[in-house]
């Protein structure tokens, strides 16, 4: 499940509207797909789909606000993920955030200065049975302790 | 073909995957080499086995013997005893921890005898944990494709249609909808395209049943949504796995592939004229595409909002084609139904609602993890036989069931029986299947906080009543939780809450005061004591810790 | 695969895969695979036992390995077990004797009288 990107040829952006241009409703699609070459959707960027598809902007901005996988600002390298459901605050999610808000020196919605981590909330991630769990990128961690998880940090 | 002595199941799911399962793999395979065991050992991957808390665990048959927590040096112990000289590593097999004192109990008897699997049924899960995923000849072996291979060529679409109806099997997605019924809404249509949709969209919190059945038994949902196809009329199939799911995606493309390779997909399946293809597509992180006709917006390339129903999807649904939307589970079910029969199926479980459910137990229990049992069981077996009791001996204080659009109850409600009828008429709902257990030692406006927190975060904003709602919601229990609130809040939170109830247009906002109306209730005492600036459990940190109860 | 007959083939093949998992009572053949065990050959036995099952495709049967019986002088010690009827114990089952035993006992359901320790 890892996925190393930086050795991947990435892919360009008229190509990828090309590709999906015949297939309706692929929207979401394309966007992860586009998402890939910068690692957020600029402006510019969804400017370029909405004329490539024929549809309007706002209809690109919209679905792409509404996601929480999409960025359209910016993020860092890593993207951490700290689920703050139920069964993962129960299990001692706030230790967990503690300790990465500590190491890292940021607050959810933030990113480090280095432009390395963006710190952020999101709901249950289907890893309750090893709650509190959090992602970074595409890379799952689960049964995490404030010790755990800053041993987990020190390997990025 | 080459038959072995020993066949060593290792769990690849994922929780067991991210405690090392995959190193545990290797290392056991260079051992097996190394005592020149390759030829009479046979290590197989498999989805989920269970208890995923107690994980890396891996299974050798014939015994049936399981081992969990593994480390490195066990895996050593198990091929030099167990594989070599056939001595079951005693300490190492897995059993039930007490609730006392949490400490280690119990003889080491072989899997299969163990309280945690004897109070199980597995239907659903029938091949989770025993077949490797990956593999579609195991899951032939296993009786796979024959129900469909049988209903394509010895049953009619409508025939089809009245064994699934007459299973009385229940939508296993959260509401519980008759499958039956639905099917035959869709049967009925005339289009020149119909659709079936698995919806793997699983978001719920605390659920992750879909996930596991996904990594371990991919053919078994492939099957039932041909099987679905072939009684609606449909020859196009969608599974919708959400984003976050790489594994699952993964399996399931792979194992479409396979059965597309067989002929078991495709064109004139089995030499009839019955064609049909799947389609996996992903989410991109939003709870409420979970929603059958969210599901489809998003689908279609749209914002996942709601649609004002009726239509149906049965009727109107993806494309506005007539479109089947089940749940993984649901999907699951459907094979063995074909095959057994429907009074088998109805042998199962309680009259009203047959079958079994998959539960995840999370929260204050021991054994945290994934178990399949009759429907009917009582949350006291749940929490006491299979999931193992609650941690240090502590008191239990409520379950949430259903997930956090669930209600919570009390103890008084430890020998009710889960099922869609009776959870429903107390407030709370099976939902999904998921039983959070909360102990004494947690606060109920704390862990209300989070319930609330996730509703304010996920409504997607298109009516007002959940929108403005869950945000007044969240607010309210954070003034609770300060020390801020007062009684006239407490009244606008159960006006609210019934408001939301009625005129919320889709589920999210129907359900989301649900934990928080049955906590109203049944806790009373404690939401009293916020109000008096003290905080029971002395999570609160505004509060105090009051010293006699209120 | 072009039609249910077709599918049935196919499951056949696979289920000689995976039949050790399976729940049904079958015939068991147990070897003691203690330190005495393996020194007096018991891996040869095993392995014997292996290729001769795999020769004639006999897929009902599992074999387990046993700790030392205490009767060491006795191993290799083989043990065959058939649903409904008592376990019978061979003693000194070399590898030529091994695969006599599947021939004829499980096959033909012939119990080698000469080589028997024990029965249970
Ligand atoms: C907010 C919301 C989220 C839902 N999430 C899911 C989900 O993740 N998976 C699912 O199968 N059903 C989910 N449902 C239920 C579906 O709308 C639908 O009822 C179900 O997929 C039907 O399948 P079934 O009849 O097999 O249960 C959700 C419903 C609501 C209102
Ligand atoms: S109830 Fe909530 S989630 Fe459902 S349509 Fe209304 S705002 Fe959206
Ligand atoms: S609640 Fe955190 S992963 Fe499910
Ligand atoms: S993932 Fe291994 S037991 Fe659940």
């Amino acid at each position: 499940m890892t996925v190393t990107s930086c050795n991947i040829q990435k892919p360009n952006l008229g190509e990828v509207i090309e590709k999906y241009k015949e297939f309706p409703g692929s929207l979401l699609d394309l966007l992860h797909e586009v998402q890939e070459i910068d690692g957020y959707l600029s402006r510019d960027v969804m400017q370029q789909i909405a004329e490539g598809l024929g549809i309007s902007e706002s209809k690109v901005y919209g679905v792409a606000t509404f996601y929480s996988l999409f960025k359209t600002a910016p993020t860092g390298q890593f993207i951490i993920r700290i689920c703050e459901s139920a069964p993962c605050h129960i299990r001692g999610a706030q230790e967990v955030l503690e300790a990465i808000e500590e190491t890292l020196g940021i607050k959810p919605g933030e990113t480090t200065l280095d432009g390395k981590f963006t710190l952020e909330f999101t709901s249950c991630l289907g890893l309750c049975g090893v709650a509190p769990a959090i992602m970074i990128n595409d890379q799952v961690y689960g049964n995490l302790t404030s010790d755990r998880v800053k041993e987990v940090l020190l390997n990025f | 073909m080459t038959i072995y002595r020993s066949h060593v199941l290792v769990c690849g799911g994922t929780p067991c995957v991210l405690k090392g399962a995959r190193t545990l793999k290797d290392l056991l395979l260079k051992e097996i080499e190394r005592y020149q065991l390759s030829d009479e050992i046979r290590v197989v991957e498999t989805g989920c086995l269970g208890p995923c808390d107690d994980g890396p665990v891996l299974i050798v048959y014939p015994e049936g013997a399981m081992y969990s927590k593994l480390k490195p040096t066990d895996i050593l112990k198990i091929v030099e005893h167990h594989l070599l000289k056939g001595r079951i590593v005693e300490e190492l097999v897995f059993r039930e921890r007490k609730s006392s004192a949490g400490a280690l109990q119990g003889s080491a008897v072989p899997l299969e005898q163990e309280k945690y699997l004897s109070l199980q049924k597995r239907v659903v899960l029938r091949n989770c944990g025993r077949i490797n995923p990956d593999s579609i000849d195991e899951y032939i072996a296993n009786n796979g494709y024959l129900a469909l291979g049988q209903a394509v060529t010895t049953l009619t679409s409508d025939q089809v249609v009245k064994i699934v109806a007459d299973s009385k099997l229940q939508g296993r997605g959260g509401a519980g909808f008759p499958t039956g019924l639905k099917w035959s809404f869709t049967a009925k249509t005339t289009s020149d395209q119909k659709y079936i949709i698995c919806n793997a969209d699983e978001g719920e919190p605390g659920t992750f049943k879909d996930r596991l059945i996904m990594e371990g038994d991919p053919h078994g949902i492939i099957e039932g949504m041909a099987i679905a196809g072939y009684a609606v009329g449909a020859s196009q199939g969608i599974i919708y796995i959400r984003g976050e799911y790489g594994l699952s995606i993964e399996r399931m493309k792979n194992a479409i592939k396979q059965a597309t390779d067989y002929g078991l997909l495709g064109k004139k399946i089995l030499g009839t004229e019955f064609n049909f293809e799947i389609d996996v597509r992903s989410g991109a992180g939003a709870y409420v595409c979970g929603e059958e006709t969210a599901l489809i917006e998003s689908l279609e390339g749209n914002r996942g909002e709601p649609r004002v129903k009726p239509p149906f999807p049965g009727i109107a649904g993806l494309w506005g084609k007539p479109t089947i939307v089940n749940n993984v589970e649901t999907l699951a079910n459907i094979a063995p139904i074909i095959l057994n029969g429907p009074e088998w199926f109805r042998s199962i479980g309680t009259e009203n609602c047959p079958g079994t459910k998959v539960f995840t137990m999370l929260g204050d229990i021991n054994n945290q993890g994934l178990v399949e049992v009759p429907m009917g069981i009582t949350l006291r077996e749940i929490v006491y036989e299979v999931g193992g009791g609650i941690p240090g001996g502590r008191g239990f204080k409520m379950a949430q069931t259903g997930g956090t659009s669930g209600g919570c109850l009390p103890s008084e409600f430890l020998d009710m029986p889960m099922d869609y009828d009776t959870l429903s008429k107390v407030g709370s709902a099976l939902g999904s299947g998921a039983m959070l257990i909360i102990d004494d030692t947690h606060c109920i406006v704390d862990v209300l906080k989070s319930f609330m927190k996730f509703f304010c975060h996920e409504s997607c904003g298109k009516c007002t009543p959940c929108r403005e709602g869950t945000t007044r919601l969240y607010e309210i229990v954070l003034a609770l939780s300060e020390g801020t609130a007062t009684d006239t809040e407490i009244q606008l939170l159960k006006e609210l809450s019934g408001a939301m109830q009625l005129s919320a247009l889709c589920g999210l906002g129907q359900s989301a005061p649900n934990s928080l109306l049955t906590c109203l209730n049944f806790f009373a005492d404690e939401f009293q004591a916020h109000l008096n600036g003290q905080c029971p459990s002395g999570i609160c940190k505004n509060l105090t810790i009051e010293s006699e109860a209120v | 695969m072009k039609s249910l007959e077709d599918l049935k083939k196919v499951r056949e093949q696979a289920r000689q895969m995976t039949g050790l998992r399976g729940d049904q009572e079958q015939t068991k053949i147990i070897v003691g695979m203690g330190t005495c065990g393996i020194a007096a050959g018991a891996r040869e036995t095993m392995k014997a036992i292996l290729d001769e099952l795999n020769k004639r495709n006999l897929t009902e049967v599992t074999i387990t390995q046993t700790g030392c019986l205490g009767l060491c002088e006795q191993e290799p010690i083989v043990e065959v077990e058939v649903p409904g009827e008592p376990r019978i114990i061979y003693g000194k089952i070399s590898a030529e004797k091994a695969r006599q035993i599947v021939s004829k006992h499980l096959v033909n359901n012939n119990i080698i009288g000469e080589w028997v320790i024990g029965r249970k």
